[in-house]
């Protein structure tokens, strides 16, 4: 019961948060809204006995992807006022409507399979074991990780200064 | 109080309300302990200071200067609170909550005894790692919405220090979990027959000193820096916001004394006395240690900070990671000494190493 308030407080403030981002001129305080969303989203994950999934997200999004939206609204010249001289808000507004309407489609045509299992507890050893282990998801995180190391060298390439 | 405290945790859930019981205690206890033992521990370091630098320190109120932090608390409480007229007067209030939240969370997660702590996770140290990284929004905010380019400055340098940090301080916690085979503290804690940092003084090594720079600590401390950068993102801040980020620098330092104490020095472990005065005494022992530090070396400049984490904390950190999977996989019988020896050389050997790429008074300087 508990757990139940918990999640739908928790999906209206990451829903309401999301609105912020949209609508709040001052990009400044949409990227703090957008954190507060990414927040929520941690939380439903917690009530959904997802914990080592909530920490990732706050590591992640909260810790990582934040720093460098607000690192790069930084170099933008008007934080406090948006973008006025931007045309683009009726196609925008058309082609997110297209996007919106696919998903809420395809989430009420999709039957979700239930499952009637208890929730693993603890989660990391069983992740680690689905993630690392021979018949779990290992070539595809060594993929992962290959492709972030090509990232990163590419990165210091591209910055490298040409003396 | 303290004997519910101890009491373990399936006896605790069984009474009326236990569950509640547990929040309420264990809440009020955290709270407590840190608020009051930040008023203890700024006079230990005043009187310590003191006496590096061959001075008294505090001595007049109270007996030996006691009382002279909670005359500080008075004064800065009843002082006026300025706001900039061009702030962020929202973002403003906020960012002090939003930097000092996370650290009280941190220990909700430490245990005081065998069991005794607010939630046994079994993520437990990759919830301290991320809300710890939470504070740094808090910089941001603090910085951004003082309407000063100094502050705003400052947030970027802190920011910058904070998240090139985290990376090694986290690698070095990985070391320990390797060793424990469990992410909760309390298993950590329990698997210390013999304490972490003698099986891993590297580690240990890398772990100290990148939580030194995480708490914007001295050699880090570019925050303090009044004289040269104009101090830090909370130049703006004035009465009990600026009160409230001080206290957030010395909870910091409180709650990674403790996490030092716990994940390297043998946390509640110890002989004859009780569990919770030995985790008391290590975070104290920790603690002086970070103001004898703070006495003896001089400030890093920023790009000696980055270059620092980049090019030296990272490095090791890899290595010592790589060094301790690779010792647990093909030599789990290993004696004790022989661990500790193996990592203590290589810490030794890429110190050595790393030294021949630098001369003191080099005239390089990359930012």
């Amino acid at each position: 019961m508990g757990l139940q308030i918990a999640f739908w407080m928790l999906s209206a403030a990451a829903v309401i948060a999301a609105a912020g981002v949209v609508w709040q001129k001052n990009l400044f305080r949409a990227a703090l809204l957008l954190v507060v969303c990414f927040l929520a989203t941690a939380g439903i994950f917690v009530t959904l006995s997802a914990d080592f999934l909530a920490a990732a997200q706050v590591i992640i999004n909260v810790g990582a992807v934040a720093i460098l939206i607000i690192m790069s609204i930084m170099l933008t010249r008007e934080v406090t006022r948006g973008s006025p001289a931007n045309r683009l808000g009726v196609p925008a507004f058309f082609l997110t409507g297209i996007v919106a309407a696919a998903i809420i489609f395809a989430v009420f045509k999709t039957s979700w399979p239930l499952s009637g299992d208890l929730p693993a507890e603890p989660t990391s050893s069983a992740l680690a074991h689905l993630l690392l282990g021979a018949e779990g998801f290992e070539l595809v995180i060594q993929m992962g990780a290959l492709l972030l190391l090509a990232t990163i060298i590419g990165a210091i390439v591209l910055l490298k200064e040409n003396k | 109080m303290v004997e519910l405290l101890l009491l373990p945790a399936s006896i605790r859930s069984e009474l009326p309300f236990g569950y509640w019981l547990h929040l309420l205690i264990f809440g009020l206890g955290i709270i407590t302990l840190l608020l009051t033992s930040v008023i203890i521990f700024i006079w230990l370091e005043r009187r310590l200071v003191g006496r590096f630098q061959l001075r008294h320190g505090p001595n007049r109120a109270g007996p030996f200067g006691l009382l002279q932090s909670v005359a500080d608390v008075i004064k800065i409480l009843t002082k006026e609170d300025i706001i900039p007229s061009r702030a962020d007067k929202l973002v403003f209030w906020m960012a002090p909550v939003i930097a000092f939240t996370p650290v009280v969370l941190m220990l909700g997660v430490v245990p005081v005894a065998d069991g005794a702590l607010l939630a046994d996770l079994n993520i437990g140290i990759l919830f301290v790692v991320a809300i710890s990284s939470v504070t740094s929004l808090g910089v941001f905010m603090a910085g951004w919405s003082s309407y000063n380019k100094y502050s705003l400055l400052s947030a970027m340098r802190t920011v910058a220090q904070l998240v090139s940090y985290e990376m090694p301080l986290i690698l070095s916690m990985v070391g320990v979990v390797i060793l424990t085979g469990s992410l909760s503290l309390n298993e950590m804690v329990k698997a210390q027959s013999i304490p972490f940092i003698l099986l891993q003084p590297a580690g240990f090594f890398i772990f100290f000193t990148a939580s030194l720079a995480e708490i914007n600590r001295t050699p880090f401390d570019l925050l303090e820096a009044d004289s040269e950068l104009v101090a830090g993102y909370n130049i703006e801040y004035s009465g009990m916001k600026f009160a409230t980020f001080y206290l957030t620098e010395y909870c910091e330092a409180i709650v990674l004394s403790t996490l030092t104490a716990t994940l390297f020095l043998g946390g509640w472990q110890g002989p004859w006395l009780p569990p919770m005065i030995w985790l008391l005494l290590k975070i104290g022992l920790v603690f002086c240690v970070i103001v004898w530090i703070r006495a003896t070396l001089p400030r890093l400049r920023i790009d000696q900070v980055m270059n620092f984490a980049w090019k030296f904390l990272l490095p090791l950190a890899i290595l010592n990671l790589l060094l301790t999977s690779l010792s647990v996989i093909f030599w789990p019988t290993a004696p004790a000494w022989a661990s500790g020896l193996i990592n203590l050389s290589m810490l030794a050997v890429f110190i050595l190493v790393y030294s021949k790429f630098f001369k003191p008074g080099g005239k390089t300087v990359a930012v």
